[in-house]
């Protein structure tokens, strides 16, 4: 935070300013002091904010196009496709734009968790965070129900049969979400109204995660805490605007790819065809953003277990600044603990693997290893580093590994010299 | 307030403050439960609660699939064999114990709802390992009296209520 007194310079912005504060808060956005070695893997979270506006003005005109009713749905989708101008791209960049928000997203988190963002003091930053997440797996999984193909219709019924798994209230709760004896158009319709809603929450909590990053300031590669401002920052604008423009940018060619090249690739075949509650696809598939959760779903034999520990996959995140017991930050520093995250990262991709196969044999055995491994990871393994580990010693400011670490230590004294000569 | 002789004994305040937020909870409670209730089945889905299905032309073998509350309901007329199989299996040896006898009551026929109880696909008919039924959704394998017995389902396929209103008509719900 920058500790100055801001004063709008002209007139009628101090007028304005001393009655809402907008024009401070503009300011101080724009000085916001930001760790100056800030990698490319920082770039995620405006990348997720343009994702989000992305998804609530595409979704809004689809939503002037689309009809929520089991008899109409996936001809109005059609509709869209084909009849209304430049409908196409509408629901191309809509449906693709679901799957980028899950890429920046899933990039996002594996960098916090290889930096420590999560640690003291941004617990409420992850926690957040991982709510935003929950979010947008609802919101994700509502809105692939809307076109009401076959994937749309039994992906919800799968779903919302997990909640039948509950002891004693089950079956009644999901009555209660069906709105009915099975999935039927009032789920449609009110997965249309909450679908609806979610992005709107999601954005509610951006702004909360986004000011209490401002509290103390982003996290860095080093990990350490720097004094703001200091030569270790630079300002927000234009450093860090422009990176992020520049990221965005490149973002957007893979984006564009997808939305004109393979705008189909991430979907399933099946979802062009209309839904038929008499008959279930031969393989139901997620899509391929929860097909983790997926796996660790059917590599427990029991109903409710599978669904406790699919949800404790998830769970388990919001636990993890006091699971992780290291008192530093960035993996840098954590030789051990580097190696066991690259462990972890192909160990979700292991798991998003067999989540898209069939359930038996050899894929349900190496569903059944890398689930005990993703919990063993987090339960055991992050808690005995923090005690265990020898980390490496860490830098005093962001800008002494560079000048202090130099192998030509004498030009540095030569510059300290000529400092000195000045003063 | 100056004359407390302080003793923490509850007055009159501290009961108007309790009884003000109990009615209040009772008014919130109110308000809120319609709204949480317009979303359970409305008269309209509860009004097509029974369906009449005409099974004069099933020859034994045969099975029929038929839409009920929105889910679906195989009606099936078992073989001699199949009858066998599903009478002659040790109960103990079931992951939900139940007879073939308390399932179908007329053995000819089985009439249950087609939805796995693991997450709610619908069983192909005549697959699986014990040939009855084989959900291609999680694995599970039902026999011909519809009870799982391999995979991840946890009870037998669901009977429904019904009847036979005549010898060619069964209603169902």
């Amino acid at each position: 935070m920058s500790d100055h007194e801001y004063t709008p310079s002209s007139k009628f912005g101090k007028w304005f300013n001393d009655r809402l504060p907008l024009l401070t808060l503009a300011n101080h956005l724009t000085d916001y002091p930001t760790p100056k070695n800030l990698n490319y893997w920082w770039t995620f979270g405006g990348i997720l904010t343009f994702c989000l506006i992305t998804q609530i003005v595409t979704g809004l005109v689809l939503a002037m196009h689309y009809i929520a009713h089991a008899d109409m749905a996936f001809s109005s989708v059609e509709h869209i496709m084909r009849d209304v101008n430049y409908g196409w791209l509408l629901r191309y960049v809509h449906a693709n734009g679901a799957s980028m928000f899950f890429l920046a997203v899933y990039i996002h988190i594996f960098r916090s968790l290889f930096y420590g963002s999560y640690k003291s003091p941004r617990e409420i930053i992850w926690i957040l965070g991982i709510i935003i997440y929950l979010l947008m797996m609802a919101a994700a999984f509502m809105g692939y129900v809307l076109p009401w193909g076959q994937m749309s219709f039994w992906g919800a019924t799968v779903i919302t049969n997990l909640f039948s798994a509950i002891p004693l209230a089950g079956e009644s709760i999901t009555t209660w979400l069906w709105g009915g004896y099975s999935v039927d158009n009032p789920t449609l319709t009110r997965f249309f109204t909450l679908h609806y809603l979610i992005p709107f929450l999601i954005l509610g909590l951006v702004v909360l995660h986004i000011w209490a990053l401002h509290v103390p300031g982003n996290n860095n590669p080093v990990g350490i805490d720097i004094k703001k401002p200091s030569k270790d920052t630079v300002p927000f604008h234009p450093y860090i605007v422009i990176k992020d423009a520049f990221a965005l940018l490149m973002f957007c060619i893979v984006f564009a790819l997808f939305v004109f090249y393979q705008p189909n690739i991430l979907g399933h075949a099946d979802n062009y065809i209309e839904a038929d509650p008499l008959v279930t696809p031969a393989h139901i598939v997620p899509e391929w953003y929860l097909l983790p959760f997926y796996a660790i779903l059917r590599s427990v034999p029991d109903k409710l277990m599978g669904v406790v520990a699919m949800l404790s996959a998830i769970l388990i995140l919001a636990a993890l600044p006091w699971l992780d017991t290291s008192k530093v930050r960035s993996a840098v520093f954590r030789p051990l603990f580097r190696q066991f995250y690259w462990i972890l990262v192909a160990d979700v991709l292991i798991l998003g693997y067999v989540g898209a196969m069939p359930a038996e044999g050899l894929y349900l055995l190496i569903a059944r290893v890398a689930t005990a491994y993703y919990f063993a990871h987090f339960l055991i393994i992050l808690p005995v580093l923090g005690w265990k580990e020898k980390t490496t010693p860490l830098p005093l400011s962001i800008t002494e590994p560079v000048l202090g670490g130099s192998p030509n230590l004498a030009a540095v004294r030569s510059d300290e010299k000529i400092e000195k000569t000045i003063k | 307030m100056s004359d407390q002789k302080d003793e923490k004994k509850t007055n009159r305040r501290d009961f108007l403050f309790t009884a003000t937020a109990a009615a209040g909870a009772v008014g919130v409670g109110a308000a809120v439960w319609p709204l949480v209730d317009q979303m359970n089945p409305d008269a309209s889905v509860k009004a097509l609660a029974s369906t009449e299905v005409d099974v004069s032309s099933m020859q034994p073998g045969q099975s029929l699939t038929v839409l009920w509350r929105g889910k679906p309901v195989f009606i099936k007329r078992r073989t001699e064999d199949e009858i066998k199989k599903a009478r002659t299996v040790d109960i103990n040896d079931l992951k939900h114990p139940e007879k073939d006898e308390d399932r179908a009551k007329n053995p000819e026929w089985l009439v249950m709802l087609g939805i796995c109880t693991h997450l709610g696909c619908v069983p192909l008919t005549d697959k699986g390992d014990y040939d009855g039924w084989f959900c291609p959704c999680h694995g599970s394998h039902y026999d011909t009296s519809g009870r799982i017995r391999k995979g991840p389902a946890p009870t037998n396929m669901e009977i429904p209520k019904y009847e036979f209103v005549n010898t060619n008509t069964i209603k169902i719900g």
